[in-house]
């Protein structure tokens, strides 16, 4: 048998509940949602034989934080970078690991402080010659994505604002979303333009915070009381920029179609889906690439409340999403992962929580869709699905 | 004909990499030059000195400097350098040449710019020196 379904369970799961966190640091921030999603699994840090960390892990990365964090068990480290869709991307990786008796609990972390530390910096690659001069920024680059998917579909302005509309619904019910308010299409189109075609209510908050999982081996989790979410499949894909960019579409065209055919799922399965919420275009476009919908027709599909829980074509980000809830650290990957864990176990918010969920998909994108760009597809599902 | 112009716009220094120095070398000069592998006979876009089958051999090759708008965004809040310089057109621009570049559409208001717009190449030159790739809506006629 090839590929990594039913290989593990996640079986511990916790979000940070602040969005603006002052008098902390980020690995205290780690420690925080670590002995979280530890006490949420039923298990202690001696238990960890698996660590899966990103980018934004001070000082020399999990080297620093396995040493302030205690965690003296662990034997596969883990520290892929690849932006907001490393978490989703750590849960497959951490599965295939695990079934290679590398390790039997791996802990998948992030958490960060945007709104008071500066970001993190990287040294500078070698395309930046060619486009950092132009006064580049993410919410400009994926606007050149809208802007060019607009012309060649006729998406409006106002179906990328049905995205935050749904969001927005559906955060007025979690208690610890940022922005809580229901706003309408045409608040969205009244607010100001930052980067044309995207207003700011196009673009997702920036929060503090974070959040974990606990992915285990099957023989571990048969030892859990708990709820457990089983591990389908999970697939990874770059997008370059390339010589021509074709900013119509993401890399999730290769993600998607790869996790589903090791999920053994297709589109139609999926009861629940987690889609990266960067910007309102992010979600319109991963749609269309994952097969919700045929290209181009996005716009059409998260018309009249396409993604609202209940009563909409695919519930999606019933958490609030990035677009309101939180995106910690300016990485969504993480509480994509949480709210599909929620929704798998029924305990999502009671107004959004989705009756009978067996398949749920997570979607995560790091950098510009406008440019190059991770993307990765992680599907999960019921313990016996 | 010499592509420099006075800059309209700020032009934050671009870090010169070793073996790309012709093409900020000919922008300098009021000209745009193209790398051209000799290995594929591709362009290579964005300019790279090296890949996994080893070193580029490229070929500079003097470049026209026309284009189509591929796609536009009206960046509204500007940030760093351009922090002064109110609203810019941030543009893909397609060269005939095939590659697609990263620029600034200059020359009318930002929010003018169109998808499909013929653009010619321009050289914005600061008052340091410093050299940048940009943009302008070919004229009625031209």
């Amino acid at each position: 048998m090839s590929g990594i379904r039913g290989g593990a369970y996640i079986v511990g799961a916790y979000e940070h509940p602040e969005r603006k966190i002052t008098g902390s640091s980020v690995p205290q921030v780690l420690a925080e949602v670590v002995s979280g999603a530890l006490a949420d699994a039923g298990l202690s840090a001696e238990d960890v034989d698996g660590w899966f960390g990103s980018s934004e892990q001070p000082g020399l990365g999990g080297l620093s934080m396995l040493e302030y964090l205690g965690l003296t068990n662990v034997r596969h480290v883990e520290d892929t970078e690849s932006g907001g869709a490393s978490y989703p991307t750590h849960v497959g990786h951490a599965t295939a690991a695990i079934m290679a008796g590398r390790c039997d609990v791996a802990v998948v972390a992030m958490g960060g402080l945007p709104r008071s530390l500066p970001p993190h910096r990287s040294v500078p690659g070698p395309e930046d010659p060619f486009e950092t001069p132009y006064g580049i920024s993410p919410v400009a680059l994926y606007a050149l994505a809208a802007a060019r998917h607009m012309h060649e579909y006729g998406t409006t302005s106002a179906q990328l604002a049905e995205v935050k509309v749904a969001a927005s619904l559906h955060a007025q019910h979690n208690p610890a979303a940022l922005l809580r308010t229901p706003v309408t299409v045409d608040e969205v189109l009244d607010s100001p333009l930052i980067a044309d075609p995207l207003h700011r209510l196009d673009c997702c908050v920036t929060t503090d915070g974070g959040g974990a999982v606990v992915v285990v081996s099957p023989a571990v989790a048969a030892q859990l009381p708990g709820h457990k979410v089983k591990v389908l499949g999970q697939a990874e894909a770059v997008k370059p920029a390339g010589a021509a960019v074709d900013a119509t579409y993401t890399a999730a065209v290769w993600s998607g179609p790869r996790a589903f055919a090791e999920a053994g799922v297709k589109p139609g399965d999926v009861d629940y889906a987690s889609i990266y919420d960067s910007f309102t275009i992010t979600v319109l476009m991963l749609l269309e690439d994952l097969g919700f919908c045929a290209k181009g027709e996005g716009g059409r599909f998260v018309a009249d409340g396409g993604l609202l829980a209940h009563t909409g074509k695919l519930a999606v980000n019933t958490d609030g999403g990035g677009l309101c809830n939180n995106h910690p650290d300016s990485r969504g990957g993480m509480v994509k992962i949480i709210e599909a864990v929620r929704q798998l176990r029924g305990t999502a918010n009671p107004p959004v929580q989705l009756p009978d969920v067996q398949i749920a998909l997570v979607q995560g994108i790091g950098k510009a869709i406008g440019s190059r760009h991770y993307s990765s597809t992680l599907l999960l599902g019921q313990e016996d699905s | 004909m010499s592509l420099l112009e006075e800059a309209t716009l700020p032009v934050p220094k671009a870090p010169v990499t070793p073996g790309l120095e012709p093409f900020w070398a000919a922008l300098a000069e009021g000209e745009l030059k193209l790398p051209f592998s000799r290995v594929t006979g591709e362009l290579v876009w964005y300019p790279r000195a090296a890949d996994a089958r080893g070193p580029a051999d490229l070929e500079w090759r003097t470049a026209p400097g026309r284009g189509v708008v591929y796609s536009v965004t009206v960046v509204r809040r500007p940030a760093g350098e351009y922090r002064d310089s109110g609203p810019y057109a941030l543009a893909y621009v397609t060269l005939e040449e095939g590659v697609r570049v990263l620029t600034h559409v200059i020359g009318i208001p930002p929010e003018d710019v169109r998808i499909g717009m013929p653009v010619r190449a321009v050289v914005a030159e600061g008052a340091d020196g410093a050299v940048l790739l940009r943009f302008r809506p070919v004229e009625e006629g031209a």
